[in-house]
């Protein structure tokens, strides 16, 4: 068995027998790591906290055949003020289950690791639903399914784009219009942020169309992924409309 | 432990076991249709302390501290797994509040990102209802090192921190 160091960022944790636990992890060089972190749900295991989701970390691991073993833990950032707002906390859950998506075992993905990373710091400074939206739109960039936002996506026309089709790939025209209707707002919101303005975009404060974009780029994804994404479909969509009789 | 006494022991395990049903108020596992703490009429109905599942329950009664009644959710948010709100017992718990005229909500869900998802999102329900929702602070271990703290856990430690009485 061979010992390695990666970062890495918690996607998910699973209970293991009576102490242990299975964590999945993101890292740049390993890709998704499955690593089993043994006697974490004592108390006192320190390890424990550090491996919670959310948490970027450098670990140092025992490759294994099936589960890889962690030995150590050091937490690069745990992301508190992610977990401390549902609104921040809910895209922040939405990532994790994209990358756990796309992560593979042992395919090294340091431009998504890092894409990740730097999604869920601005994501402690800005609680805009952008910021969702600038990770979905570069998630597809990686993926090399980048968007057609510049011309209509089927007939290279000019503007005005009056739609978004996933099946087609981005905006299209009035005359190649179907599926999502969208705003001339939201089509400009979305040029800047696919053309890498994100920051600038944050720096200015809602627009008024920032929900629409978020909700275009996660639907992007999802058809790229060919499912539906459960983070925002059970939390985003579910708390603000339930109520005490529904 | 001799033979008959095992034996003993098993069928009473058994009939435990076969006795056992979920409180039809709380979801508390207990003997009868109303567990023990529903059916005591000293517990202060008013206060609800929400908790994820019937052994946590357990937990929070050894500390003697609390005398109101509970609601059992059944488990945490975790999309990523697939639950949702709808796998939990969330509007059960909605629909106790005026009934049982409850004033606050105390939510008691483990301290790990499952249970603050499931903590800050009953929260978002309850406050424009008017109850008043708390959630149970998170601190360090008693008898334990500071040196073995880990980050987190200190870091929400410090920023709780309390005046001294001198
Ligand atoms: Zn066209
Ligand atoms: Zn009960």
């Amino acid at each position: 068995m061979a010992l390695y160091r990666d970062e890495g960022v918690v996607l998910r944790t699973m209970r293991l027998g009576e102490a242990d636990r299975i964590i999945t992890l993101a890292t740049p060089e390993h890709g998704k790591v499955r690593a089993v972190a043994k006697g974490v749900r004592k108390t006192k295991s320190r390890i424990g906290a550090r491996l919670e989701p959310l948490s970027h970390v450098t670990m140092l691991c025992w490759n294994g055949r099936e589960l890889d073993v962690v030995t150590q833990v050091e937490v690069l950032s745990s992301f508190r003020p992610l977990r401390e707002e549902l609104d921040r906390m809910v895209p922040a859950m939405t990532m994790l289950e994209i990358v756990d998506q796309v992560a593979v075992e042992r395919h090294p993905m340091p431009e998504l690791f890092m894409m990740l990373v730097g999604a869920l710091k601005t994501l402690a400074t800005s609680s805009s639903p952008l910021v969702l939206a600038g990770f979905c739109w570069r998630l597809l960039t990686i993926e090399g399914v980048a968007p057609i936002v510049e011309c209509c996506a089927r007939c290279g026309g000019p503007d005005p784009l009056v739609a978004f089709d996933g099946s087609e790939g981005g905006f299209l025209c009035r005359s190649c219009r179907r599926g999502q209707a969208v705003s001339p707002e939201t089509v400009e919101l979305v040029r800047r942020i696919v053309g890498g303005d994100l920051g600038g975009v944050l720096s200015e404060g809602p627009h008024g169309v920032d929900d629409d974009v978020e909700h275009l780029a996660v639907s992007a994804v999802e058809r790229h992924l060919d499912r539906r994404l459960r983070t925002t479909r059970h939390l985003l969509d579910a708390a603000p409309s339930a109520s005490p009789s529904g | 432990m001799a033979k008959e006494d095992a034996t003993r022991l098993a069928q009473a395990i058994v009939e435990v076991k076969e006795r056992t049903v979920l409180c039809s108020v709380c979801f508390n596992i207990g003997i009868a249709e109303r567990c023990a703490i529903c059916a005591d009429d000293r517990r202060d109905g008013s206060i609800l302390c929400v908790v994820e599942d019937p052994r946590d329950i357990v937990a929070v009664e050894r500390t003697r501290e609390f005398k109101g009644r509970y609601h059992v959710l059944g488990g945490a948010l975790s999309p990523i797994e697939g639950v949702g709100p709808e796998q939990l017992r969330v509007r059960e718990l909605l629909g106790r509040l005026e009934p049982e005229g409850v004033t606050e909500v105390i939510l008691c869900t483990n301290p790990n990102l499952e249970g603050e998802a499931t903590a800050m999102y009953l929260a978002r329900l309850l406050k424009p209802l008017g109850v008043r929702t708390t959630r149970i602070a998170s601190g360090l271990p008693v008898g334990g090192d500071l040196e073995y703290a880990d980050e987190l856990t200190l870091g929400r430690a410090l920023e709780g921190r309390r005046e001294v009485d001198a």
